[in-house]
C-alpha cells in the first residue's frame, strides 16, 4: 500500500514541477519585453535581460578617458576617438594594454515618459481614457439592454416572445465579420440621410472632443453598435428563469411593478450572471482592434490598441521604445486581471454553462 | 400570475417596451446587416453617397452586378490562398486543446500552489491582443529578438545567424502557429477541461482502480468520455475563432511575406480598407466565411451528436 502511494506522491510532484516549468515559460515574454523597454537605444541587440550598456577607456597622456576604438593601425598602434564632453578629437596612441570595454547596468525608466508621448498626434494619456469611455460605455450599453431583455423573455408573457427569441438565438452563431461591412455601409450613409431626410447639415458636424458626431470616424460608431448582446441577453435570460416564482409574487403582492420586480428581485439575484457579463464585455470591448481600426480615421479618437498600432508604423525599429509603450498596452489589462481573478475564472465557466 | 390582468395588447406593450433598447440595436446592427450583407455581396461600389448639384437628389455609389463577385472568388487565388493559411493555422487547435487538456489534468488536484500557477497560465490569454503580439514581434525579430538569441546561446544557430521567422515565407506560419498555441494552451479552454474534470464522479475512479485500471485506461475509458461535452463545445468555439484570424496577422506579418499568412479576414480587411470601394467583393468574401462557419458549427454539432448515440 505504501508503495502506491508513494508512487502516487511522486507522481504527484513531477507534475508539479512540469507545471511549475509551463508556468514560468509564461512568463518569459512579459519580463523579455520588460526588459528591452528598460534598454538604452544602443544595447537593444545584446541579448541579456539586465540592461547594460558598455563604454570604452583608455589611458591617454597619462589620464583615463572614455573613447571609442576605431581601429588597429599597422603598426599595432590604436587610433582611439576621444569621446569626452567638450574634448573630441582622434589620437594614435601605442597599445600599453589600458584600452578595455566597461559593461554596466543602465536602466532607462525615462523610456517610458518619452514613449507616452512620442506618437505626435495622440498620447496614451488620452488612448487610456479613449478606451475607458469606449469600453465602460460598451460594457454599460450591453449589460443594461441585454438586462431589460433578458427580463422580458424570461418574465413577461406577451404574444411573439418565443419566435422573437429563437431569431435572437438564431444570430449568435452569425461571424462578426458577416455584419461588419452592412453596419460600416450603414454609418457610413447615416449623416447625409439624416441630413437629407431632415433637411439640415447638422448630423455631419464635427464633435469638440474628436471626430464626427455621427458615422464614421466617431465615438458613436465605437460605442453604439457594439451595445447590443444576443449572448448576454441569453445568459441573464437562463439565469432570470431560475429566479424563485415565489419570491416574484411576493414582490407584486407588496405592490412592485414588473420593474420593480426586475429592480429588486432578479438583478441581484444574477449578481454574478452580470458580474460576468460586465467583465467579459469590458476586456473585449477593451482589446478590441477589427471594428475600431475599420471606423476611425482621426487619431484623437483612437483607442489603445489603435494607438499600438500607429506606433509601430512609426517606431517599428526603435524596439525599447515600441516596448515600453507595449509594457504600457498590457499593464492595466494585467492589473484588472490580477486583482480580480478569481471572477474571471469563476465567470468563464459561468459563462459556458449557461450559455 | 399576479402581473395584472391587461388584455394581449397591454402585454405585448409592456414587452415591447422591455425590449426595445435591445430590439432596436439587434434590428439595427445585426439582423439588418445579416439580411443586407446577401444584397451587398450582389454589387459593387464605395456606398459613398453624395448629392447630385442639379437635381438635389441623394446618390448612392453602388451598383447592381448580379454574381459577378461570386465568379470573382472561384478564381481568387490570394482568397484561396489566405483559405489555405486560415486552415494550417488552425493546427494550433488540437494542439492547445491537447495542451489545455494535459495542463488542467495537471491542476486537478487540491492547493494553493495550483491556484498560483493556475493564475499564471492564464495571463496570456489576458494579455492577447495588439500589445502581446508587438512582444512576439520583437521576439521573432532576426537580429535582437529573444528566440534567436536564446537559440545563439545554445549553439543551434551561429551568432547573429538565426533565420528571419517572420520575414520567410516558411517560417512565418509556424511562427504564427507556435504564437497561438503558447496564448491559448492556459486558457479559458484550460478552465473549461478542469470544471469538467472537476465535475466527475470520483466513484468511477475508485471503480476503475478497484478493477485495477492503470493511468492511460482510466482517461482512455472514464475521463475522456466524461469530458466529451466540453470537448465539443471547445472544439466549435475555437474553430469558429480560428475562422476570423486577423489582429496577429496585421501586426506581426501584415498577411506576409509572400501572402504565406494572410487569413481570409486579412482579405476581406484589404478589399474594405486597401483597394477602396471593393464593399461589394468584400461582402461576398464574408458571406463565403460565413457559409464557411456555419458548415463547420453544423458539422461538429452532428458529429456530436452521433459520437453520443454510438
Amino acid at each position: 500500500m505504501s508503495a502506491v502511494v508513494g508512487r502516487s506522491l511522486l507522481r504527484d510532484r513531477a507534475g508539479l514541477a512540469l507545471l511549475c516549468l509551463i508556468a514560468l515559460s509564461t512568463l518569459v515574454p512579459f519580463v523579455w519585453a520588460l526588459s528591452m523597454s528598460l534598454k538604452p537605444e544602443e544595447s537593444v541587440f545584446q541579448p541579456g535581460i539586465v540592461p547594460t550598456s558598455s563604454e570604452e577607456v583608455a589611458v591617454v597622456d597619462g589620464r583615463e578617458v572614455r573613447v571609442r576604438l576605431l581601429r588597429r593601425l599597422d603598426d599595432g598602434r590604436l587610433r582611439l576617438k576621444i569621446a569626452e564632453p567638450g574634448e573630441r578629437r582622434i589620437v594614435d596612441v601605442v597599445d600599453d594594454g589600458s584600452w578595455r570595454r566597461i559593461e554596466r547596468v543602465d536602466v532607462r525608466w525615462e523610456n517610458y515618459p518619452e514613449a507616452w508621448g512620442a506618437y505626435p498626434f495622440l498620447s496614451f494619456g488620452r488612448a487610456y481614457v479613449n478606451s475607458l469611455v469606449v469600453a465602460g460605455l460598451v460594457t454599460l450599453g450591453q449589460v443594461l439592454t441585454s438586462a431589460l431583455a433578458a427580463y422580458a423573455f424570461a418574465r413577461l408573457r406577451f404574444p411573439g416572445r418565443d419566435v422573437l427569441f429563437f431569431g435572437y438565438l438564431a444570430t449568435m452563431m452569425v461571424p462578426g465579420a458577416v455584419t461588419m461591412i452592412p453596419t460600416f455601409v450603414l454609418l457610413k450613409n447615416l449623416p447625409d440621410g439624416l441630413n437629407w431626410l431632415l433637411g439640415t447639415d447638422y448630423f455631419s458636424r464635427q464633435l469638440v472632443l474628436g471626430g464626427n458626431l455621427l458615422g464614421i470616424d466617431s465615438y458613436f460608431a465605437l460605442i453604439m453598435p457594439r451595445c447590443f448582446s444576443a449572448y448576454g441577453t441569453f445568459m441573464l435570460r437562463q439565469y432570470f428563469l431560475g429566479v424563485p416564482r415565489e419570491l416574484e409574487e411576493a414582490a407584486y403582492l407588496d405592490g412592485c411593478s414588473s420593474f420593480g420586480v426586475l429592480r429588486h428581485v432578479c438583478l441581484p439575484l444574477a449578481k454574478p450572471a452580470l458580474a460576468t457579463l460586465a467583465i467579459f464585455t469590458f476586456m473585449w470591448a477593451w482589446g478590441d482592434f477589427f471594428w475600431p481600426l475599420i471606423v476611425t480615421r482621426s487619431d484623437e479618437i483612437k483607442t489603445l490598441p489603435l494607438l499600438l498600432q500607429a506606433f509601430q508604423g512609426s517606431y517599428g525599429a526603435r524596439w525599447n521604445l515600441l516596448m515600453a509603450a507595449s509594457v504600457m498596452g498590457l499593464l492595466p489589462m494585467l492589473v484588472v486581471f490580477l486583482i480580480g481573478q478569481r471572477h474571471f475564472i469563476e465567470g468563464i465557466k459561468l459563462g459556458a454553462v449557461k450559455g | 400570475m399576479g402581473q395584472g390582468s391587461g388584455g394581449a395588447a397591454r402585454d405585448l406593450a409592456r414587452g415591447l417596451l422591455y425590449l426595445s433598447p435591445n430590439l432596436l440595436g439587434f434590428l439595427a446592427f445585426t439582423a439588418l446587416p445579416v439580411l443586407a450583407v446577401f444584397v451587398v455581396a450582389f454589387t459593387e461600389g464605395s456606398y459613398t453617397s453624395s448629392l447630385d448639384p442639379a437635381t438635389g437628389a441623394a446618390r448612392l455609389d453602388a451598383r447592381w452586378v448580379g454574381l459577378e463577385n461570386f465568379a470573382r472568388l472561384a478564381s481568387d487565388g490570394d482568397l484561396w490562398r489566405s483559405l489555405w493559411n486560415t486552415v494550417v493555422l488552425m493546427a494550433a487547435i488540437p494542439l492547445q486543446m491537447a495542451l489545455a487538456l494535459g495542463l488542467a489534468m495537471l491542476l486537478d488536484r487540491p492547493g494553493t500552489s495550483r491556484v498560483v500557477l493556475r493564475t499564471m497560465l492564464f495571463l496570456p490569454t489576458v494579455a492577447a491582443g495588439i500589445a502581446l503580439y508587438l512582444v512576439w514581434r520583437q521576439i521573432y525579430n532576426q537580429d535582437s529578438g529573444l528566440l534567436n538569441a536564446t537559440l545563439a546561446a545554445a549553439g543551434v544557430v551561429s551568432e547573429g545567424g538565426g533565420p528571419d521567422w517572420l520575414g520567410s515565407a516558411t517560417l512565418a506560419k509556424p511562427a504564427l502557429l507556435l504564437m497561438l498555441v503558447w496564448i491559448a494552451m492556459g486558457g479559458t479552454n484550460m478552465i473549461l477541461y478542469l470544471a469538467g474534470l472537476q465535475d466527475i464522479d470520483r466513484s468511477l475512479y475508485e471503480a476503475a482502480a478497484i478493477d485495477g485500471a492503470g493511468p492511460w485506461d482510466t482517461f482512455r475509458s472514464v475521463t475522456w468520455p466524461a469530458l466529451r461535452p466540453t470537448t465539443f463545445f471547445i472544439f466549435t468555439t475555437n474553430l469558429i475563432a480560428g475562422f476570423q484570424i486577423f489582429d496577429q496577422v496585421l501586426i506581426m506579418t501584415r498577411g506576409g511575406p509572400e501572402g504565406s499568412t494572410s487569413t481570409i479576414l486579412y482579405e476581406i480587411y484589404r478589399n474594405i480598407y486597401e483597394y477602396q470601394g471593393k464593399m461589394g467583393y468584400a461582402a461576398a468574401q464574408s458571406v463565403l466565411l460565413f457559409g464557411l462557419v456555419l458548415l463547420v458549427t453544423l458539422g461538429t454539432w452532428w458529429l456530436g451528436r452521433k459520437g453520443r448515440e454510438a
